[in-house]
Order: C-alpha cells, then structure tokens, then sequence
C-alpha cells in the first residue's frame, strides 16, 4: 500500500501545525538530509509533531526512534515503519 | 561604592496602548480602557469588566515557531521586550551572552493555554495535551522566553509576589546588576481572562461587580467598591549606569531606592507594612519626603486598603504634600504588570514634566491626600515613589529619580 505512505509533504504539514517555522527557515528547500537542529526544532517540537502524527494516523511511535532522527528523512523512516505494518 | 543602575529602555502593551508613546498619550489624554469582556462571554459570572490590550496581532510581531508553544501574556512579553531592546538601542546579538539577564515577576502564568489543555484532557484524552503544556503555563515561562529569543544567558527568574511582583524583579535586576550583569531584562506582564482565570480571580472577593466603566474602580473614592483586572504590564531594560552612559545610552532615570516588607499577620492589631517599605525606599535613595515630586500609589480599590494606604502616605510625607495619582484607573489592576507601567510612567513624567491624572475618581475628603484627578498636572519631576501592594500581605516601594 505505497499510497499510505508518509512523505515530506505530510511532514511538513504536521510540522508547521504542532510547532510552526522558525524565522530564516525556508521548509519548502531541499531539508530532506538538514538536521532539525538547524531547521530550529528541537526535542520537544519533535515530540509534539510525533504526538500530532500518533492522533491523525491511529498509530504509536517508538519513542527512542522519534528521539534518534535527526534529519526528516530519518523521521519519515521511522513513521513509514509503522505505518507500513498498519496497513498491511 | 555601588554601581548605579539605570533605565534605557521602555516596552508598554498596556489596555491604553501597544508601545509607549501610544500608551503615553492615552494616559495624558485620561484615556479609560476598562470595558465588558471581549475574549469570552461573561454575562454568566458576577463581575464583566477588565480592561483589555486591544488589536494586539500576534503573528505580525512573533514567527509562527513561537505561537504554538506560548500564551498570550507570553506574546505580549516578548513583544514588549523587543520593543523596550528596540527603545533600548541593544541588539541583543551584539553583546556577550552572559552579560545579559532577565528577572520578571508573573501572578500567573499563561492561564489560557493551561485551560486549553485542561479541556483537551477531559474532553478527548491524554493524548491531545501539548507538550508545550509542560512549560507555557509556567510563572517562568516570560523569562524563559525572552531569554531564548535573545540568547540571554545571564542571569534569569521570576518573583511571585502578586502586585508587588513587578517592584520586586525589577529589584532583584538591579541587585544582578550590582553584582556584575551589564544588563537585565525586567518589568512584568500578566494576563488571564479567560473563563478559567476569571474564576481564580474571582475567589479573591475583592473584585467590583459593577457593569458601569466609569464607576467600576475607584481608589480613594467614598463610592470604592473594588477593582477592575487588566491584562498587560510594561518591560524595562536595567543597565549599570557607566556602561549606559559608555555607549552613549540615552537615559530615562535611575532605580535609586527599594524597600519591601511583609504586612503582619492578620487581627494582630499592628500597623500594615506599607510605610515602613516606603520609608526603607527613601532611606535606600537618599531622599527625604520633601524631595518627592510625585507618588504613584497601589490604589487598591476597597475602603480598608485605601485607608491604610492613605494613611502611609500621609505619615511619610505630611498631610496633601505631596500630588499622588492612579494611573491604573485607566487599565485596572495588572496584577504584577501593574507596578512597572506605573514606573513606566513615572520615568515618562521625569521625561516630560507632568504628571498623569487619576480618572473616573472624585476624591474622598476622608483622606488627606492631594489626588491628581480630571488632567494632567504640568509640574517639573525628578524624584518619583512609586507604591505597589500584593495579595497576601507583599508591599513594595520604589523610588526613580532623573540621571544625575
């Protein structure tokens, strides 16, 4: 079921809703591999955008794995694991 | 010898008006922002008036980052903040990180959000909370974030002493200050109407139920019947006087004296603290009575209060000696926000030589005081007290004197 997959678009969406953007920060670049540090969200933004996510799509992240992503290319990973055995 | 500190900038976000030559003009002009509650409905509780910080368009001021995270009394602080850097002529960026603090009072916190929250949780579940809640509500929410905005890493904390909150940080700055922080971020902002901090306000009884602006709040009146809340409070930016003066600062005037005590114990039968915190002020300045040009007092609003303030003003400086004034009655009762607008304003009046006036209030000759009511009284300041009384027996007083 690749449509049910979670992608950058989505992750911005979530982002922008439970933590909003910092200023200087232009999400709509190329921030796949850019440390969330530097896009200016720290932990607990991740955390709050784990929870947004955890709500709108029934599902429980590995709190551990949402803590070690850096970079959104590694959240998505971590949320698409989930996902994947969700809808299967 | 100890350093003198002084204040270089001024950020207001006040009923009367969003940044200080705003306000200022409002205050001369005897402007009243008390009205009916807008920001919820509140023809179902006993009391329905407040005076409230109009047009105050967060996201024009603050990147989106911070509006999930933040209540609105921490909206307003910051922003308050940034214009009082702003008036300050500090970029936060340019100077080292330790060498600048922030110390604010709160009576509150952000009780908005934490109500948001509370009705997410027994309305949906746990898993709606934000975990903003853990740290948005907070009485050091203010200082937290102005300190991270600014990358301020001198330092940082809150007092909790309801009214006399606002003297106290600014007290507690100056003390920093003395002990080799250039600059410290002070003042307070406090705001809470909303249904959940109406009620908690509410408790305290001593709220006026009238529906009528203009007669709602009336310190020093026969017709005092209790206070009107507002929301708001100003910021200041407290510097060590050389370094002030070695960048070329403009000056508004010096924090030159401080006293606080505690009232005694209830039906004790002993004199309330207020005098004795107004006399340790004058002592701590160098000021006798007669250098005093003008007294900002608590005005609290309710017959008992009024009288013991009356009469400590009285014992202090003589009977009508001295021109007092309320400001307040224009905004309400600001809880800590309230005595660093009134400093605010005394250091406006040392500025321009005039004295705002109390509005709404016919004096009660029972008290020998010498009210400025009606307008503004064109009079030279240099020397300002200015009183502020906190539920559960705080007093503070403090004196502002123009740079020598």
């Amino acid at each position: 079921m690749t449509a049910k997959a979670f992608t950058l678009d989505e992750l911005k969406t979530i982002l922008l809703e439970a933590a909003g953007v910092a200023e200087g920060v232009d999400l709509d670049g190329d921030i796949l591999d850019t440390e969330f540090d530097v896009l200016g969200y720290e932990s607990l933004a991740l955390l709050e955008t784990g929870s947004v996510i955890e709500r709108e799509y029934g599902i429980s992240l590995d709190e551990e794995a949402i803590g070690d992503a850096r970079t959104p290319r590694a959240f998505i990973e971590v949320v698409n694991a989930q996902l994947a055995p969700a809808a299967a | 010898m100890t350093a003198s500190v002084v204040i270089t900038g001024l950020g207001v976000a006040a009923p009367t008006g969003l940044g200080v030559e705003d306000y200022w003009a409002a205050t001369l002009g005897g402007k009243n922002a008390i009205g009916r509650i807008t920001r919820f409905d509140p023809s179902g509780y006993p009391a329905r008036l407040a005076g409230e910080v109009p047009g105050f368009r967060e996201e024009e001021y603050l990147p989106s980052r911070l509006l999930p995270q933040t209540d609105r009394v921490t909206r307003l602080a910051l922003v308050a903040t940034d214009w009082a850097l702003a008036d300050a002529g500090v970029t936060p960026g340019e100077m080292s990180e330790f060498d600048m603090g922030v110390i604010t009072a709160s009576a509150a916190g952000g009780f908005e959000f934490g109500q948001g929250e509370l009705q997410s949780l027994w309305s949906r579940g746990s898993q709606y909370v934000s975990a903003y809640q853990s740290f948005a509500w907070f009485y050091a929410v203010n200082s937290g974030q102005i300190s991270i905005r600014n990358g301020m890493k001198g330092p940082a904390g809150v007092v909790v002493s309801e009214g006399a909150g606002g003297l106290d940080a600014v007290a507690h700055a100056r003390r920093q200050i003395r002990k080799g922080t250039s600059l410290v971020v002070t003042g307070a902002v406090d705001a809470s109407i909303c249904p959940w901090g109406w009620v908690a306000q509410l408790s305290t009884g001593r709220m006026s139920t009238s529906d009528e602006p203009a007669r709602a709040y009336l310190p020093f009146d026969r017709d005092a019947s209790g206070y009107v809340p507002g929301e708001g409070g100003a910021i200041l930016i407290a510097e060590d006087a050389d370094a002030a003066r070695a960048r070329g600062a403009r000056i508004y005037g010096e924090i030159a004296g401080y006293g606080s005590t505690m009232d005694p114990k209830p039906g004790s039968g002993r004199e309330p603290g207020l005098r004795k915190a107004i006399r340790i002020a004058l002592a701590d300045a160098g000021a006798e009575p007669g250098d005093v040009d003008v007294v900002f007092a608590d005005g609290a609003g309710e017959r008992t209060a009024d009288r013991a303030e009356a009469e400590a003003i009285s014992a202090v400086f003589g009977d009508r000696a001295v021109p007092v004034t309320v400001p307040k009655t224009m905004t309400g009762r600001l809880y800590s926000g309230g005595a660093p607008l009134d400093l605010a304003a005394a250091l406006l009046a040392i500025r321009d030589g005039v004295i705002p006036p109390t509005t709404s209030v016919e004096p009660c000759p029972d008290y020998p005081l010498d009210l400025v009511v009606g307008r503004p009284r064109e009079t030279p300041v240099r020397t300002a007290l200015v009183v502020a009384r906190g539920a559960g027996g705080f007093n503070s007083a403090m004196v502002v004197r123009a740079a020598r």
